[in-house]
């Protein structure tokens, strides 16, 4: 099954810490956002596959934005 | 005295300036970015220059495009504020070369006050208590080495920056070694220099500092000191003056201190010397802020002095205000635009922004009004509520009144937190320790109304 994650914040991408393809483990941390001079990091709310990122470092981002994808392989 | 002054900022602190400005006849040039464009303090000042974008880089950091303003606006002195390019030596010195007054102190102090390692020695030099710590270091071995010697806990920090930001507290061996690469690189990131250094941090201590004014020819003030130590991520949330259960006696010979330290070296404006005190008696050196404070506005209603005319006067090379007595009790809570249990920021249009007004012995200084839109741009701070009363009990119940009347809708804010922090036993108690509202946090229920 697919899982989007979302962004919490209004906000921009200041560092993508993983790839596509890269495996995840729940909690591992996929990028850091940042929003009023806060980092803010956005983890893996599930273990699987990275099938999708759908942001790069310096987008903005809005909250409740699908920030990546994955996949539980279930 | 100046004429027109160009305010190198935004929020509270640029409508606080334009006040200041106005008080002494002085005519003032704003700035804003384009999320700024409907501040309020834009309409108060006598003149307003955009800067375009949004992000502070582009912006309020752009040093650039603000001596451009300052140029074209024929302002003759700034204003810096607080945050931004307030303690830019780099900044100052282009400021002077443009002939035109940088409100603040001499460049050096910027630079010497800027780097916690060389401020920590001065400190020393000047008998003033320094906690134990180490020299600049970039690996973690021979910061590894360092801790060993001063022993744990420490705090890991960068030599460059404030804000809290790399600060890190670290119990173990382990924990510096995995903290020591991500404070560097924030570090390099927020400040472009990633030195760190460690010093020893003492569990269950409080944040004590010492307000001061030199005029740089061995005169110097103090205005007491402020408590500062409910803090959430190594920032202040509420402040007050006199700082409670602690032995007045004690509090003076630190503020003499403190106020003999800038005489002696010849510091010229207003400055916070912040400590950390592990116990009666027992205090050690933070670092020394090089300009006006978010939470001067304590120091203002306990003593009837207005700090940021203070300081524009010193920096036009009038004399120093004199002392003043510390007068009832102040305290001030910091809205912030945040979710109060995750600490997230909160975006979105101010739809309802209705600071309580009329109240007796309240003050807010804010740069927010309705229909204004919060960014992800700047940092969360809505406003700065404070008040006074002839004992804390009665400055307590008037910051809740204030409070309980301030009307917010349209982002999360930390206002209802901060009244329950308002009425818990031991804030009332005044037992307080920097690693208060943390646990406040993590005891309070989850049916809690936050």
């Amino acid at each position: 099954m697919r899982h989007e994650v979302e962004s919490e914040v209004q906000g921009s991408v200041w560092k993508v810490e993983t790839e596509v393809g890269r495996t995840v483990a729940v909690g591992d941390v996929l990028m850091i956002l940042e929003s009023m001079k806060m980092e803010i990091p956005v983890e893996a709310p599930v273990a699987g596959t990275l099938v999708a990122l759908l942001v790069v470092p310096e987008d903005a981002v809005a909250e409740n934005q699908v920030l990546a994808v994955i996949d539980d392989g279930g | 005295m100046f004429r027109r002054v160009l305010i190198a900022n935004r929020g509270a602190i640029a409508r606080r300036v334009v006040a200041a400005c106005t008080a002494l006849g002085i005519e003032t040039v704003a700035v804003f970015s384009d999320a700024d464009a409907d501040a309020p303090h834009l309409a108060e000042a006598s003149a307003s220059f955009r800067l375009p974008g949004e992000r502070a880089a582009d912006t309020y950091l752009n040093q650039r495009a603000l001596l451009a303003a300052l140029e074209s606006s024929g302002a003759d002195a700034v204003h810096p504020g607080y945050g931004f390019l307030a303690e830019n030596a780099a900044f100052a010195r282009a400021v002077a070369a443009s002939d035109a007054t940088f409100i603040g102190p001499d460049p050096r102090w910027l630079e010497t006050m800027g780097d916690k390692v060389a401020a920590r020695a001065l400190a020393a030099e000047h008998a003033f208590p320094v906690l134990a710590g180490s020299h600049r270091l970039s690996d973690p071995d021979s910061l590894l080495a360092s801790a060993e010697a001063i022993g744990y806990p420490l705090m890991l920090k960068p030599t460059a920056g404030g804000g809290g930001i790399g600060m890190v507290v670290v119990r173990t061996p382990g924990e510096l070694r995995a903290a020591v690469s991500r404070s560097s690189t924030l570090a390099q990131r927020s400040f472009g220099d990633g030195g760190l250094f460690v010093e020893r941090w003492i569990e269950s201590s409080r944040h004590v500092e010492f307000q001061v004014l030199g005029d740089g020819r061995g005169k110097a003030v103090h205005f007491h000191e402020r408590e500062c130590s409910v803090q959430r991520r190594n920032q202040k949330v509420i402040e007050e003056s006199p700082a409670p259960g602690i032995d007045r006696s004690e509090l003076e010979t630190m503020a003499e201190r403190s106020r003999a330290f800038v005489a002696e070296i010849g510091y010229d404006s207003v400055g916070t010397l912040e400590t950390l005190r592990a116990g009666a008696g027992d205090y050690g050196f933070l670092e020394m802020n090089t300009r006006i404070q978010v939470e001067h506005g304590v120091t203002e209603m306990i003593t009837g002095v207005d700090l940021v005319v203070s300081q524009i006067r010193l920096a036009a090379g009038e004399k120093l205000p004199p002392p003043a007595a510390i007068d009832g009790h102040a305290v001030e809570a910091r809205i912030y635009a945040e979710h109060p249990r995750t600490l997230l920021p909160s975006t979105g249009k101010l739809t309802v922004f209705e600071p309580p007004h009329g109240l007796h012995g309240v003050r807010v200084d804010t740069g927010y009004q309705t229909g204004q839109r919060v960014t992800p741009y700047y940092d969360p701070l809505l406003a700065k509520v404070i008040s006074h009363g002839r004992t804390r009990e009665q400055a307590i119940g008037r910051l809740l009144v204030a409070l309980t009347a301030f009307r917010i809708d349209g982002v999360h804010t930390n206002a209802a937190l901060l009244k329950a922090v308002l009425g818990d036993d031991d804030f009332l108690a005044g037992r307080l320790d920097t690693g208060y509202l943390s646990r406040f946090l993590e005891n309070l229920p989850e049916s809690a109304d936050v």
